[in-house]
């Protein structure tokens, strides 16, 4: 198949093993573009994309603008904190007042869970889904899926450890869809109190023990401590929680095998992850971000050639 | 279905071996010339002139595909997109003269699309067209080709099928069929 069985990217969930190995296969051959002395390919041409950003966000927005411009999309750009919606404007007012504009594609990030599902119900765009709240990053976990193809040759079979505050995070989720979907076994290991009671359910396995769950996997993707989404304290003390779950150079030194060591960004450097483990040649950090435009590249290419 | 033969294996060797002697008349002793197999039927020929290249004058010819997916006009027009393919360039062409090879060559379009893509590359110095096949009269665009193997007249009705041992078939072979 060459075309995707979707017109949004509202999650991992919804998409099949099919439509994310076309996206991969799609995404190798931009990483082939963005190699070339001229980055840009001018696929998108007669296309103006719109990224509505509710929430802050770094790396997405850059390497989704990047991607938008890669293709030769028109891009505009908006941002909750500059915006009418300080003024109480709503969603799809907002939404609607930018598609008269006459965009055809919107990358949207919302603090709520379901919002980009919200939009795809009610406008004709294309919507991709740059994250909701604590629910589904799609882009970010095909990004890093294809970062394990790349690295190890294949994801099915891989055993995949996701550490951290799993509760909290939009990332963890969707790895878990993902990884699941193209055939890799997935842990999660963190504190009880950031682990949900129905992570089980998905068919994960759970550990509390990083060492444990260090010496299992093949790839430990380490998330990010998520205070600004944690209302109530969920352990003692940062401090605590380094010196319990934190990841050094010692561990992995302790081990009788090589793992690939992931982070989706921004680090928290000594807390969950130490400087000695984000810069050695164990981490994949930085071709994480690479991967991810070129995969974002493949999503929006796809999406606008779906009829 | 009716099938024509336009090519038997004999012919198709005998113009790669003269598409081969002329390339080395026009390019001497390759120092700046490069071959570009346009995907995703071109690498097949390519790889043959490659080969046969060698063979006759001991020259490796630097050789890349060019895949021009991305930079067609048709994206979004079709019912379905097309697939993309490896493209495979370890080299700048900046200053260099490019061969472009198909088997095919038809409407231009493709050509069109590989013209722009292979500009991403650097600026040619000069650039020519090797195609097996050259469906007469059925151009969008002006596109001619420098090394031409057999013209052909077709209607928009017939499609013209290239075989390969390589892909399968019993003996490398060109037709024109009745589409589906």
């Amino acid at each position: 198949m060459s075309q995707l069985s979707t017109r949004h990217l509202l999650g991992i969930k919804d998409i099949s093993p099919e439509d994310i190995q076309l996206i991969f296969e799609t995404a190798d051959n931009f990483k082939e573009v963005l190699n070339r002395p001229i980055k840009k390919v001018p696929s998108l041409r007669d296309i103006t994309i719109a990224n509505i950003f509710f929430e802050n966000s770094t790396r997405t927005r850059l390497s989704f603008e990047l991607a938008e411009k890669r293709l030769s999309a028109d891009v505009v750009n908006f941002s909750s904190s500059t915006s009418s919606v300080k003024k109480g404007e709503t969603l799809i007012d907002t939404v609607n007042n930018i598609l008269s504009m006459k965009v055809d594609m919107v990358v949207m990030r919302h603090s709520s869970p379901g919002a980009p599902h919200f939009l795809a119900r009610n406008i004709t765009a294309n919507i991709v889904n740059a994250g909701d709240g604590t629910h589904e990053h799609p882009t970010q976990a095909l990004l890093d899926a294809f970062s394990i193809r790349e690295k190890l040759g294949d994801v099915a079979g891989k055993k995949i450890a996701i550490i951290g505050d799993i509760l909290h995070s939009r990332v963890a989720l969707s790895n878990i869809f993902c990884l699941q979907k193209l055939g890799a076994e997935v842990m999660v290991c963190g504190p009880t109190t950031l682990i949900p009671k129905h992570t089980v359910s998905l068919g994960v396995k759970v550990e509390h023990d990083v060492e444990k769950a260090l010496q299992w996997c093949d790839v430990a993707n380490v998330l990010r401590i998520q205070l600004e989404r944690q209302q109530i304290k969920y352990f003692p003390s940062l401090r605590e929680y380094s010196l319990y779950f934190g990841i050094n150079k010692k561990m992995l030194d302790r081990l009788d095998k090589e793992i690939v060591i992931m982070h989706p960004g921004p680090i928290n450097r000594g807390v969950e992850l130490n400087s000695d483990v984000a810069d050695s040649e164990h981490s994949i950090i930085l071709q994480q971000v690479e991967n991810g435009v070129a995969v974002r590249m493949a999503v929006l290419y796809l999406l606008a050639g779906v009829k | 279905m009716q099938k024509r033969l336009v090519l038997d294996q004999q012919q198709i060797a005998i113009i790669l071996k003269r598409f081969c002697y002329q390339l080395i008349e026009n390019h001497d002793t390759f120092e700046n010339t490069v071959l570009l197999g346009l995907q995703p039927r071109g690498p097949i020929v390519l790889d043959k002139i490659v080969k046969t290249l060698l063979e006759i004058s001991g020259v490796k010819v630097p050789f890349g595909y060019l895949d021009a997916t991305f930079h067609r006009d048709d994206f979004r027009r079709r019912d379905f997109p097309l697939k993309a393919n490896e493209t495979k360039i370890d080299f700048l062409i900046e200053g260099k003269k490019v061969v472009l090879i198909d088997d095919v060559l038809y409407k231009g379009r493709s050509v069109r699309a590989a013209l722009d893509a292979m500009i991403a590359f650097g600026r040619p110095q000069k650039v020519e067209l090797m195609v097996l096949v050259d469906r007469k009269y059925t151009r969008d665009y002006p596109i001619m080709p420098d090394y031409c193997g057999v013209n052909v007249n077709t209607l928009e009705s017939q499609y013209v099928s290239v075989e390969w041992t390589e892909k399968g078939y019993e003996e490398d072979a060109i037709w024109i069929t009745e589409k589906a």
